[in-house]
């Protein structure tokens, strides 16, 4: 029949109009600013650098070592290793970096510099409202805009925080024993030089 | 229609005006035309209507992914992988992991296979649906289509979102497996998607496999003979509707395939119907995959423990993956001298490949029918211009 095909059409058009009034999941769209869909727990957009603590520049967890520098396809990070050492969140002097730059209009939001980062301490953001008038200056995030702290990444990626915060638990963990083990080593062998010391004076018979 | 066994050469196009030559036309279709998929310009010499010589160009996206991944790590390129289909960026990763890993002779975990062969007939899916919805697109039929296969899109993006991070560039496969597990309640989430797809399948064919006037721009236009598909290297969907029994899945067997059941659609006149229903087809069967790969996904390591995500400098030889993507053969074929990056890197893309032959399926038919043709070649230009 000629307009068997129009008519077919115009009937599934019709019931999917009237059927976005009584089912919820037939309507696919929302009013974009003034609703806004969650953001799904896995989504990226560009890294950030993670800190411990209130303060920024003291808890960095970076240390400049320029793995993600070297490995980052795009080549969008800069990274100035510091020349002096400043304490970390464990109290341990470490680099620093003096100055890091990532150019957002490069990175592609692969996650590489995430996955080779040995110390957990760059990240994915999920910032999307990054448009800007300057397409420059405004679109090279330096180390302070970079800068977020660990509560925020717990409030973004509560599953992966989580999982990190224990990892980094565990190698403190691990760090004070060894710490504490070479205390007592130190010790017990100053004890024993002590009573080496002392042994002769006792004068044991041979 | 062309008898020709091998694709013509593409010469440059003679001066339309000259003795006897007055009543052709050349005609530059694209490079910004709305129905070229991309960049992608045709110069067309008509004689009224009708197509005289076609020569495609293309280029305008040429972006240097070979030799950028010649100066890459390994791991570097892969989400470069990802930006030469970007409908189906999963597959482009995975084809290129498995080149990677019969150059280094690496082992998946098994749990990763099934997330491979899961997340790659998913990105089938959704890359067939939109091809369709693009193919009546560029047929008239403005948009309601197109919306109704980005709907299912939207669904398949979703759970790639939840996955990988990303809705396009998911840059998930690594060497030796995959880049994170599934999250939880994603496979539930992902069984439900699958079991509502054949409800849409159903939807499209009722409204468009009888429909007179889709018959009407599709039957006999674009024949692609058997003989000329397979000495000119023409690969998947677009082959199999031309009647050539050539599935990589099958052929290969790679990864997992052989462990499920599922039948290879045929066409037998090789025109831009029968590449439509190929497509239709294939989505049934890519859903009966999924189906069985989420039934027998079993637990496990998602990645070889061996594997070191830095510092990987595989042995020097040379290797070649190729996989069944959804647009036909896509291979990764690698040389390695010991150094941390490839000594040579090339793409087979199949998108490239199918498209050498649109001047024999265009000439002597009409303007109208080259953007038909051209929708059911099922070109992405990322991946033709690289």
């Amino acid at each position: 029949m000629v307009g068997e095909g129009i008519l077919k059409g115009m009937a599934e058009t019709a019931r999917n109009f009237f059927g976005s009034f009584v089912s919820k999941d037939r309507l696919t769209t929302v009013q974009y600013p003034e609703e806004r869909e969650l953001q799904i727990e896995a989504a990226r957009d560009f890294p950030f650098l993670v800190y411990d603590g209130a303060d920024w520049q003291q808890g960095m967890r970076c240390v400049a070592c320029q793995i993600c520098e070297k490995e980052c396809p795009p080549k969008c990070i800069f990274i100035e290793k510091s020349k002096d050492k400043k304490p970390d969140a464990n109290g341990k002097p470490q680099f620093y970096p003096a100055v890091f730059n990532i150019d957002i209009s490069v990175c592609m939001s692969c996650q590489i510099c995430v996955e080779v980062c040995p110390f957990d301490a760059i990240k994915m953001n999920v910032d999307y409202n990054l448009s800007t008038d300057d397409r420059f200056a405004g679109l090279l995030l330096n180390k302070q805009r970079l800068s977020k702290s660990n509560d925020y990444y717990r409030k973004i990626h509560p599953t992966e925080a989580t999982a990190v915060d224990a990892r980094l638990a565990e190698e403190r963990a691990r760090q004070k024993a060894k710490a504490k083990s070479a205390a007592e080593a130190k010790a017990a062998a100053e004890a024993r030089l002590t009573t080496t010391a002392v042994q002769p004076a006792s004068g044991e018979p041979r | 229609m062309s008898t020709a066994t091998h694709p013509t050469a593409h010469f440059d196009l003679q001066p339309t005006d000259g003795p006897g030559k007055e009543q052709l036309l050349e005609l530059s279709m694209g490079p910004q035309h709305p129905s070229t998929h991309g960049v992608f310009r045709m110069k067309v010499v008509l004689d009224g209507e009708r197509v005289v010589r076609l020569k495609p160009v293309f280029g305008y996206l040429h972006r240097n992914h070979e030799k950028i991944a010649e100066s890459e790590t390994y791991l570097g390129s892969m989400p470069y992988t990802d930006r030469l289909d970007y409908m189906c960026s999963i597959t482009n990763n995975w084809a290129y992991a498995l080149a990677v890993e019969k150059l280094a002779g690496i082992q998946v975990p098994e749990r990763a296979e099934y997330l491979r062969v899961i997340t790659g007939e998913l990105t089938r899916l959704q890359n067939h649906a939109c091809l369709i919805g693009f193919l009546m697109q560029d047929m008239g039929s403005s948009g309601t289509p197109l919306m109704y296969a980005f709907r299912e899109r939207e669904k398949i993006l979703d759970l790639f979102e939840s996955l990988t991070g990303a809705r396009m560039m998911c840059n998930y496969m690594r060497f030796g497996g995959c880049r994170v597990d599934l999250p939880a309640g994603w496979l539930d989430q992902a069984k439900k998607v699958v079991a509502d797809f054949p409800r849409f399948l159903d939807e499209y064919e009722q409204l468009l496999v009888s429909n007179e006037i889709l018959m009407d721009r599709t039957q006999d236009v674009g024949v692609l003979s058997r003989e000329l598909a397979v000495s000119a290297g023409i690969s998947g969907p677009m082959a199999r509707a031309s009647g050539v029994d050539y599935d990589i899945r099958k052929v290969d067997r790679y990864s997992i395939y052989d462990r499920f059941t599922f039948r290879v659609p045929l066409g037998s006149h090789g025109d831009v119907y029968d590449r439509f229903m190929v497509r239709l087809l294939e989505m049934r069967e890519s859903v009966s995959i999924l189906e069985q790969a989420m039934r027998d996904i079993p637990s496990g390591p998602i990645v070889d423990p061996k594997m070191k995500i830095r510092g990987f400098r595989p042995k020097p030889g040379e290797a070649y993956g190729r996989i069944e993507a959804p647009k036909g053969e896509l291979g990764f074929y690698l040389v390695s001298d010991g150094s941390p990056n490839p000594y040579r890197y090339r793409v087979r893309p199949p998108s490239l490949i199918n498209l050498t032959v649109l001047e024999d399926l265009c000439v002597g038919r009409n303007v109208a029918d080259i953007v038909a043709i051209l929708g059911s070649i099922d070109i992405v230009l990322g991946e033709v211009d690289r």
